[in-house]
């Protein structure tokens, strides 16, 4: 479980998170949605330590030590010549020896064999797509063994079939292993197909926290996105978000 | 069925590891060759067996033994010390950087050092007891100072690459000018001392600058191989760095200090050599990937051969003479660096 409490952070004289509070349990995937630049990246970020915030964090009772958090950018822009092994064992950089531990290099092997992605074991960062890039950043915050796994957009480059298997793992993955994961998403039906909790934010503030039955609703998407939406349930008993027009901002 | 694939690629990363491994033994052949090859030349039309006799202590032709042990195997180690320096100073701006275009120079630290010296031989002002090294003491200072504008500009406004880039082009402007105005003062016989100093040559190499720029190298190297991995990281760019827990910051001024001291360390005595610190860490890179722990070694031994190789041309372009290096160095360096960027078809910057 993942407490924060009242977190803030401003840039300057501009407050972006005013002042978050939430709980997330752990062996869950909490996906995090609301529009652009409302502090999704900014509260990730914050909660990974990358940027100074106010506020409280306590992971399973203690306070949070960095080697237990991995966050994942959004870009995955990032051009070079390093293979897609060396950027999975690059994700416990401060682990690795001049003496490489041959251990280290067989855990980074079956991870990316379990993956099914072992034909890319040599290939370049430059030689990949955008969405084969995103999916080597993800096994290298795996790699990372986290207590906490924050992604942001983890699925943004990906196909229909990636983004399936990319969430679907993850959450697997934090059932499996207990841990808390955050994956700040745009797209509202993956979001209620996937996750077991579902924050909104808005303006920097929290809007709505609950399960994905609670916050996806027609007045949520009409507050906060300004969209007229309609949340219909499939036979199959899944959420799916129709957008039907834009109302002016 | 997921086993064999998981063995398959460990072996596969022990295979890519043991080939990048003897890339750079052949940098370290070529280079060793190289170094061979530039004791065996030089303006005294001395026989290659001549020099080897007396290396091996197998003559003691006093004439000799002086060209040998005085003139030419400081020349070579020289020329061995400043490649090497320049290589791991090119590797490691290029990677704090993340700028292939970045080079020791690129900061403005020979400009500086340069200018330092242009400064010491204008007022010939000569340091007690230590005469002959007043000039690479007074342009190593000014290397120095290049360096803690930079630093300071950058703690100021924030260690990115940009900011370091942008103060590097400032402070390369200013010494370049004031340069300039040295030059501009100087009388013409001064004027052709300062002309002489810049061009970068081995000819300034002796046992001192061997030792000194040797230990600069040394220490440098020192400071640098507990960071590899992390160098390493770098490459993934800023924000996924510090994602993995890594002060930037903080490691981007600790490697511009070893930098700024291995170019000082470098320029300081032989003067301003071009493109060596440039196309070292390209041939590097393309031969052996990103891997620090192989990329330093590889960098430090191609610019090492590109020197040997270069003074060897020196001494052989015009018999009897020997042309500075810096301008050697440029003359390759050129149309290297523009078959370099033709060949590759690469994007990893």
């Amino acid at each position: 479980m993942l407490q924060i409490e009242d977190m803030r952070v401003s840039y300057g004289s501009a407050e972006i998170l005013r002042g978050i509070s939430a709980a997330l349990p752990a062996g869950g995937l909490t996906a995090l949605i609301g529009p652009n630049g409302t502090g999704k990246s900014t509260l990730l970020k914050a909660v990974a330590g990358l940027i100074p915030a106010s506020g409280r964090m306590v992971l399973n009772g203690a306070g949070i030590r960095a080697s237990s958090v991995a966050y994942m950018p959004q870009d995955t822009s990032q051009k070079s010549a390093l293979t897609v092994l060396e950027v999975i064992l690059l994700g416990r950089v401060n682990a690795l020896a001049l003496r490489l531990d041959p251990t280290l290099v067989e855990q980074a092997a079956a991870l990316l064999a379990a993956f099914n992605l072992e034909d890319l074991r040599e290939r370049t960062l430059d030689r990949l797509s955008g969405g084969q890039r995103q999916m080597v950043f993800l096994l290298q915050s795996l790699f990372r063994r986290p207590e906490v796994l924050l992604l942001d957009e983890p699925t943004a480059a990906l196909d229909l079939n990636h983004q399936l298997f990319v969430l679907d793992t993850i959450r697997d993955y934090c059932r499996t292993y207990g841990i808390v994961a955050v994956a700040a998403v745009h797209d509202l039906t993956l979001a209620a197909r996937f996750a077991d909790r579902i924050l909104c934010l808005n303006g920097g503030r929290l809007h709505a926290d609950g399960t994905p039955d609670d916050v996806l609703t027609s007045d949520m998407i009409r507050s906060v996105y300004r969209v007229e939406a309609e949340v219909l349930r499939s036979s199959a008993g899944h959420l799916s978000v129709i957008p039907l027009s834009a109302r002016a901002a | 069925m997921t086993e064999t694939a998981s063995d398959a690629i460990v072996a596969g990363y022990h295979r890519q590891t043991r080939n990048r491994l003897v890339r750079v033994a052949g940098f370290a052949v070529a280079t060793i060759a190289a170094i061979l090859f530039d004791i065996l030349t030089g303006p005294a039309f001395l026989s290659p067996l001549e020099v080897l006799a007396t290396m091996f202590g197998a003559t003691d032709d006093p004439m000799l033994s002086a060209i040998v042990f005085s003139v030419r195997l400081p020349m070579t180690l020289m020329a061995v010390i400043v490649g090497a320096s320049l290589g791991i100073a090119g590797v490691e701006m290029q990677t704090i950087l993340g700028n292939p275009l970045a080079s020791p120079y690129t900061l403005g630290f020979s400009a500086a050092a340069g200018f330092g010296a242009a400064l010491a031989i204008l007022f010939a002002f000569q340091l007690p007891l230590l005469a002959t090294l007043t000039v690479p003491a007074v342009s190593f200072v000014f290397a120095t100072l290049a360096c803690l504008i930079v630093y300071g500009l950058a703690r100021a406004r924030g260690v990115t690459s940009e900011i370091m880039i942008l103060a590097g082009i400032a402070t390369l402007f200013l010494f370049q000018s004031a340069q300039s105005l040295v030059q501009y003062l100087a009388a013409p016989e001064v004027l052709q001392q300062i002309v002489f100093w810049l061009f970068g040559s081995l000819l300034k190499a002796s046992w001192t600058s061997v030792a000194v720029s040797g230990a600069i190298l040394v220490f440098a190297i020192a400071l640098l191989v507990p960071d590899f991995w992390r160098l390493t990281a770098l490459r993934l760019g800023d924000e996924r760095v510090r994602a993995l827990g890594i002060n930037v910051d903080r490691l981007r001024l600790r490697i511009f200090l070893a930098v700024s001291l291995l170019t000082a360390g470098a320029v300081a005595f032989v003067g301003t050599i071009g493109f060596v610190g440039l196309v070292a860490p390209h041939l590097a890179r393309m031969a052996v990937g990103e891997d620090q722990r192989f990329l330093v070694p590889a960098s430090a031994l191609s610019g090492a051969f590109v020197m040997a190789a270069a003074s060897v041309a020196s001494k052989s372009i015009s018999p009897g003479a020997v042309i500075p290096i810096g301008i050697v160095t440029a003359i390759i360096g050129v149309p290297f660096l523009f078959a370099l960027i033709l060949k590759s078809r690469r994007s990893f910057w």
